[in-house]
């Protein structure tokens, strides 16, 4: 990755994390075509409410019969952990028009924001438009794609899970998470360090008392108040 | 090729909750100017948020029990986490890791 900010580099810069959304999308169709929904479904879910792990839930919610409101407050929990992505990164683009940013934020994934946050570390605290646009929109097609040829296989892959595909997006974001680690001068390796050992116990706590995404949730906002704290310190 | 009533007002519904936490944050940073103590908190979000995402594929949890670990996952990440350090490429860490999870499947280790 380099520190060219053009939308070519973007759609080359995104490319190694595609691998991820490919197997977790194929494994979303597949999981959609055995719960019953349509294509037509499927596509809706991907391109209308493209929310990842929310997918599987939403639609293991729709097999059980459960509540509108109860689906929606769930989808609500899930992605709320985007509210303090989009927060961090729309510091990056005030720059850049109200129009623009909302396109940005529409677009906005996990993966796409730990790639820009990857990517500033390379050009001093930059980011452009064309550039985190490419990124958004090669991700939005590719997992819209892959959960669609997913419904389609549907039946015919026996065990998708056999080739070690599902453990794409795992290990992706583990290369974003140490990328990150050596490459953040603000904060430094070991304060980074501390962060991440502080995370790691508090998520190891809590899933045993909430949900995972509850959990995730507690465990970020207090890495970032420990972190402050670690900050002020030293 | 259907979609019942219901399965509309979730794609709807959803779909409208979903954008709403994307955007809604990109419309308030760019109107509002921030305090320092949020912008410093903020700067806190990349390291924490990929590390909890990291940790809840290395963990399993058992409610109301401690948390377990997903060894095949954890076996897995040893390789990948050795190929960011030689080659510092994302494309090498998702490669190896997706090897090295066929090889453990293969011989059915960590389940």
């Amino acid at each position: 990755m380099g520190p060219s900010l053009t939308f070519r580099t973007g759609v080359r810069d995104v490319l190694p994390t595609v691998f991820g959304y490919i197997g977790v999308g194929l494994a979303f169709g597949i999981v959609a075509h055995t719960s019953h929904l349509s294509l037509l479904v499927v596509a809706g879910m991907s391109f209308i409410v493209y929310a990842g792990s929310a997918q599987f839930i939403i639609t293991s919610m729709l097999l059980l019969h459960d509540p509108l409101s109860a689906i929606f407050i769930s989808t609500f929990l899930v992605n709320s952990r985007m509210i303090l992505m989009s927060t961090s990164l729309a510091q990056y683009f005030r720059h850049e028009s109200l129009f623009k940013n909302l396109l940005i934020g529409t677009l906005v994934t996990d993966e796409t924001f730990a790639l820009a946050m990857n990517k500033q570390n390379k050009t001093n605290g930059k980011l452009s438009f064309a550039w985190q646009s490419a990124a958004n929109l090669v991700a939005y097609l590719v997992w819209g794609v892959a959960t669609i040829v997913g419904a389609l296989l549907g039946g015919m892959i026996a065990d998708p899970t056999r080739f070690g595909f599902d453990f794409a997006l795992t290990a992706m974001f583990i290369g974003l998470v140490y990328l990150q680690l050596i490459s953040d001068r603000r904060l430094g390796l070991s304060l980074q360090l501390m962060v991440m050992i502080f995370v790691a116990i508090i998520y190891y706590f809590m899933i045993g008392l909430m949900s995972q995404n509850f959990a995730l949730l507690v465990a970020t906002v207090a890495g970032c108040l420990f972190g402050m704290e670690m900050k002020k310190c030293r | 090729m259907s979609m019942s009533l219901t399965e509309l007002w979730v794609i709807l519904g959803c779909g409208v909750i979903t954008v709403a936490s994307r955007v809604l944050p990109f419309a308030f940073v760019k109107q509002v100017s921030m305090p320092a103590w949020l912008i410093d908190f903020l700067t806190f979000v990349p390291i924490t948020i990929m590390t909890a995402l990291c940790c809840q594929s290395l963990f399993v949890a058992n409610p109301g029990h401690l948390a377990t670990l997903n060894v095949a996952n954890c076996l897995a990440a040893i390789p990948a986490t050795i190929a960011g350090v030689l080659t510092k490429s994302l494309l090498m860490v998702v490669v190896v890791g997706i090897m090295a999870m066929a090889v453990l499947r293969y011989f059915s280790i960590g389940g």
